[in-house]
């Protein structure tokens, strides 16, 4: 199956959940979906007849300054073909549901953009920071992020060695 | 109660186990790098593994934002400091890609030799420390003699010995010098031809070696793609998957060479022995290709495309993937148009490698989980970033 046909059934199993569906650079295809149809469009792609979208390449989030987008890259062994599930999530306490049922690896990528964006991921079985400390505050990959100046009495600041 | 039976309870108290939690690192010989694993033991048996990352998190993807993207380059290094060489070609790659850059000839064969040397170096020091964490101290020793010729090598093409910063959007930084299409001859031969069998008849098949590895740590295939396992640690369960060869990048589809997969050489498809073992099988592979590209190579041409001091990629998003020595590296990279990115994702190998600890560490002994751990090649900083 190429990039055509497998664009054409794509809009076709999809239908409702779609929002748009375009070519990306490098043989990608960008499917552009409704944030609350993510469980069962996740579920379509890897179980659906002649998908089996069964790998999970790589999750993230992104500030996109209106709102935050969670990304979710999908290859299939069968079809040899990689796809880009995008879903868009709103300013004001970003909240999605969880895939952890569908793809059980995603557990960890979840928490990163938990941490990073405190994007909330509702169902996920254990929703804690993953690189930073428990007691930081703000998430530092928004756009609006603010430095702290001090940590726990350690100076943040960078200062020149050379005064 | 007679007296008998009161000796008996007060030694079955004495010896009796009770669970206990333990912390394993963040400073621990068997942890390659700075990484805490929190252990809930019943005597020597492990009932319950929690990783806990972060100590190595220096902010690579806000830095990323902060810079231009040429000058994101030596950052790449520090992403994996054993393989510096296939990250710097993984980030210039996606950025080539977005911005519809051409890269001459000549450079691409140079990052291929220095990239598949970068591998070999790599696989060195994964078996190595495997071997060196299971006691066996004297192979780790030799691989590191090797791996020495090796930072000569890569110091002849680019000055630097461990953080590389030889690729550049672009091209590479520097043509060869004199001399190097020999020294580098040589020394493939001797790895392909010598080290390995002398490697391998000094521990690869020393039946203790055998006896430790074979059947621990067993991955099967579906959970080796459920937890999205990447490289020698998805080869190692018998997918034969290589991101060279199946979403080939650069000009890996000019070269002949096999893709070794675990079949179950002394235990179960999946097992710690099969994932040493696609290690030592993919050295030889890198010297195969290593050989075509240093004799495919044209004498002359530029090794650097003419770029802007600052560039400017199209608005867009991508994301590439290119196969470093611990797995998938995969940047997703989303660019506004501007002279900075809007964001990069750096999606690494031992990121998902080491997810899937939890799952297979669970009624294994602690002196197993020191190898389950040297067999996946973690490399602490790849997971924090």
């Amino acid at each position: 199956m190429d990039r055509r046909e497998l664009i054409a059934r794509l809009n076709e199993i999809l239908k409702e959940a779609l929002i748009n569906i375009s070519e990306m650079p490098n043989n990608d295809i960008l499917i552009e979906i409704n944030k609350d149809e993510i469980t069962s469009v996740m579920k379509t792609l890897k179980e659906g007849p002649s998908l089996k979208f069964d790998s999970l390449l790589n999750h993230l989030g992104a500030d996109c300054k209106e709102g935050f987008a969670v990304i979710y890259n999908l290859y299939s062994f069968t079809l040899n073909q990689k796809i880009t599930v995008k879903a868009y999530l709103g300013r004001e306490a970003p909240e999605i549901a969880s895939i952890e049922s569908v793809f059980r690896g995603i557990n960890w990528f979840e928490r990163e953009t938990f941490d990073m964006l405190g994007i909330r991921f509702t169902g996920h079985s254990n929703l804690k920071r993953l690189l930073l400390p428990p007691d930081w505050e703000g998430h530092p990959l928004r756009k609006d992020y603010v430095y702290p100046d001090e940590y726990h009495g350690i100076d943040n600041k960078r200062r020149s060695n050379f005064r | 109660m007679k007296a008998y039976g009161k000796r008996e309870a007060a030694i079955t108290d004495k010896f009796s186990t009770q669970e206990m939690v333990l912390s394993m690192g963040p400073h621990h010989p068997s942890t390659h790098g700075v990484l805490r694993l929190i252990l809930q033991t019943d005597g020597e048996m492990i009932v319950n593994v929690t990783p806990d990352v972060g100590f190595l998190h220096r902010g690579l993807e806000k830095i990323a934002e902060m810079v231009p993207y040429q000058s994101f380059m030596p950052f790449t290094d520090r992403i994996d400091y054993l393989s510096s060489l296939n990250c710097n070609l993984g980030y210039a790659i996606t950025v080539e890609r977005l911005a519809g850059i051409e890269v001459p000839e000549k450079a691409e064969y140079l990052r291929v030799i220095g990239a598949e040397l970068t591998r070999m170096a790599s696989h060195f020091v994964g078996a190595g420390a495997l071997l060196l964490d299971l006691g066996a101290v004297t192979p780790f020793v030799h691989a590191l003699r090797e791996r020495e010729t090796y930072n000569t090598l890569i110091e002849m093409l680019c000055g630097a010995r461990l953080t590389h910063n030889y690729v550049r959007v672009g091209g590479v930084s520097h043509d060869l010098p004199s001399g190097f299409r020999e020294e580098a001859l040589k020394f493939v031969d001797h790895i392909e031809h010598e080290f390995i069998k002398e490697f391998n008849d000094l521990i690869s098949f020393n039946s203790i070696l055998i006896n430790r590895l074979k059947d621990v740590g067993v991955i099967s295939r579906e959970q080796a793609i459920e937890y999205t396992l990447t490289g020698p640690n998805l080869r190692g369960s018998g997918v034969k998957y290589d991101t060279r060869r199946d979403d080939t990048y650069s000009i890996y589809d000019r070269f002949d060479f096999d893709i070794p997969a675990g079949r179950g050489k002394f235990g179960t498809v999946g097992d710690c022995y099969d994932r040493y073992w696609v290690r030592i099988e993919e050295i030889t592979q890198s010297c195969r290709i290593i050989r075509q590209a240093l004799n495919q190579m044209p004498e002359n041409g530029e090794v650097r495309t003419k770029l802007p001091k600052v560039l400017k990629v199209q608005e867009g998003e991508i994301y590439v993937r290119t196969e470093s020595p611990r797995g998938q590296l995969g940047f997703y990279l989303m660019s506004n148009g501007g002279t900075r990115p809007d964001r990069l994702k750096i999606k690494t190998g031992s990121f998902s490698a080491m997810t899937i600890i939890e799952l297979i560490s669970q009624g294994v002994m602690v002196a197993d989980l020191v190898a389950i751990i040297g067999s996946l090649d973690i490399v602490a900083p790849e997971i924090d970033r």
